[in-house]
């Protein structure tokens, strides 16, 4: 049974059709790249798994039961996070406070019950360890490169314990070097059995990690197909439309 | 291949250079310390140049208690400042709960129920203003200057125009808590300390105060995130509105008597009391400590130029000079950040 089933997702805005009669599966520990042009319907999708908005028609199966989310807190109880484009990060806060924004730890103090500062940074320190990254708890996030902003966004979702983190555009506007430290961190979520749909327009990168790769036009699933029995001329031919299906 | 590496071990020396600066270093780009630094240093030039009149027990009484309340103000406008917001009704608040506590005294009610109905006001007129910034979604500048015409309004009209001075039975009581002193320090010092210390622990210790600075610091992944946004900043509004309020109870107290102009103005000494705190007017950046500091350096500036000789007139240049150069000083702290 699949760790998550769309079947025949529709979304409509007034009379424009976002997204018609969309399938889709994931399995546990699988690498999805989710590649289209502008306005082919990725964001919408996965605003829709993220619980932004509900589908007009279709239903969301998790381990086989229909999952109805209504607010990305409903999504996110089940185990579903999403890193944004723009991480969602606060650069006036430090690290640790960045991952555990929302979910802070706290510990009783007579009365009172205050911010557990000791288990947090021990906490985070553990999550970027596990993600084999530099960072560091304490550091403002203001002094963090792209590659650490990254995995501060990325330990957040580790931190719930996610089956599925959806990341949006994760390469986008940062350095050579910072990419390749950003599919390292969704290998490690790879092996960590944590399934991984990668929102991109870069093509190499989506190759690099993904399993699988689909690819929508204009509202519809035009492909989806396993890495290892497509190419790069052949995504770029779906997604601009010289290929019709595949 | 040795650029790179090379390029990395640098990086690595200098997050732990960062980090090697520690306590002492850190302390110096923090603007509460040069705050502090200031006070002493003016303290310290005004006790040698004028040692019977400014260093006695008496001007100091006098100094911590003038500040008190613009501190006490300070503490509140700090949440809202945090949260990247901004609140010029507060003088106006302290001028309508000024009315509202002299009038229920002056129709023979109990302090207690003057205080409550007052601090009431304060928290009512601060939950307006939340509610149509937070959940309306309108800017705090207009919302708030809205907000100080109101007040001020209203308090003229419940005043009918009038200072109350007759405090009814239980009005000694009020002047008492608002005018007295323990241990040779005034109440509203005394309140002040355990407000900084309460805004301390919250701003630095609790979810609420966390989130403060998270809005201040992104709004939108702060939502994202599963803060709640709106009712956090309603409560900082109404928690400006309070501490107008405390501070308007103890002002009226001290005086014995209630004007409808009292606060006019005062929403600028307590902006620039929390933004010479090092707090941002951009949000996210700012502290208990260093608006109390705010507040004391401002009174200090004001009262050495007094002792001085300085005609009064000048006291408005020597605060702005103050705010400018805070604000300057935020500047290059921000700098190596960036």
């Amino acid at each position: 049974m699949a760790l998550l089933e769309l079947n025949g997702i529709a979304k409509h805005f007034g009379a424009i059709e976002a997204l018609k009669g969309v399938d889709l599966t994931l399995e546990s520990g699988e690498v999805v790249g989710l590649m289209g042009d502008n306005g082919a319907g990725k964001s919408t999708l996965v605003k829709i798994i993220a619980g932004n908005f509900p589908p007009t028609e279709g239903e969301i199966r998790m381990s086989g039961d229909v999952k109805h989310f209504h607010k990305p807190v409903d999504a996110r109880a089940q185990g579903i996070e999403v890193v944004y484009q723009d991480l969602a990060l606060c650069n006036n806060l430090s690290a640790a406070a960045n991952v555990f924004l929302g979910r802070e730890v706290k510990r009783p103090l007579g009365p009172f019950r205050i911010l557990d500062y000791p288990a947090m940074y021990a906490r985070a320190a553990e999550l970027f360890k596990e993600l084999k990254s530099e960072t560091r708890p304490r550091d403002l996030v203001k002094q963090m490169s792209g590659g650490q902003r990254q995995a501060v966004a990325i330990a957040r979702t580790r931190l719930s314990d996610a089956k599925i983190v959806l990341m949006d555009e994760p390469t986008a506007a940062i350095s050579v070097r910072q990419v390749a430290e950003v599919l390292d961190l969704i290998r490690r979520l790879k092996d960590r059995g944590i399934a991984v749909v990668l929102i991109s327009h870069r093509m190499p990168d989506v190759f690099a990690v993904s399993d699988r790769v689909i690819v929508m036009r204009r509202g519809t699933k035009v492909a989806d197909k396993a890495i290892s029995q497509t190419s790069p001329e052949e995504v770029t031919g779906l997604i601009t439309g010289a290929i019709r299906t595949a | 291949m040795s650029t790179p590496s090379t390029a990395s071990h640098a990086a690595i020396e200098e997050v732990t250079h960062l980090r090697e600066r520690s306590f002492f270093q850190r302390m110096l780009t923090r603007q509460p310390f040069w705050v502090t630094v200031a006070v002493l240093v003016i303290i310290g030039a005004m006790t040698l140049y004028q040692p019977i009149a400014f260093a006695s027990a008496d001007n100091f009484f006098n100094i911590t208690r003038n500040f008190a309340f613009i501190g006490i103000m300070a503490l509140g406008m700090t949440a809202v400042i945090l949260t990247g917001g901004i609140d010029l009704s507060v003088g106006s608040i302290m001028g309508l709960v000024g009315v509202v506590c002299g009038l229920l005294l002056q129709a023979g009610q109990h302090w207690a129920v003057a205080i409550a109905a007052g601090l009431l006001a304060g928290a009512a007129t601060g939950a307006v203003n939340g509610v149509l910034i937070a959940y309306v979604g309108l800017p705090s500048f207009v919302i708030t200057l809205g907000m100080l015409s109101i007040a001020r309004s209203l308090a003229i009209v419940l005043s009918a125009n009038k200072i109350i001075y007759q405090l009814g039975p239980s009005g000694d009581t009020f002047e008492a808590i608002g005018g007295g002193d323990i241990l040779g320090i005034a109440n509203p010092v005394w309140l002040l300390i355990i407000m900084a210390l309460v805004f301390g622990y919250v701003f630095n210790f609790t979810a609420w105060g966390r989130y403060l600075f998270a809005i201040g610091g992104n709004e939108n992944a702060a939502r994202l995130t599963g803060v709640p946004v709106k009712r956090i900043k309603l409560q900082a509004y109404i928690v400006s509105g309070l501490t107008a309020a405390i501070a308007s109870v103890m002002i009226v107290g001290w005086q014995g008597s209630a004007i409808n102009a009292l606060g006019t103005g005062y929403e600028l000494r307590v902006i620039a009391s929390t933004v010479i705190g090092g707090a941002s007017l951009i949000g996210g950046e700012g502290g208990a400590f260093g608006a109390v500091m705010g507040a004391a350096l401002i009174e200090l500036i004001r009262n050495s130029l007094l002792m001085a000789g300085v005609d009064s007139n000048w006291q408005g240049t020597f605060v702005g000079l103050f705010i400018c150069l805070a604000v300057l000083l935020q500047r290059i702290r921000q700098r190596p950040a960036d």
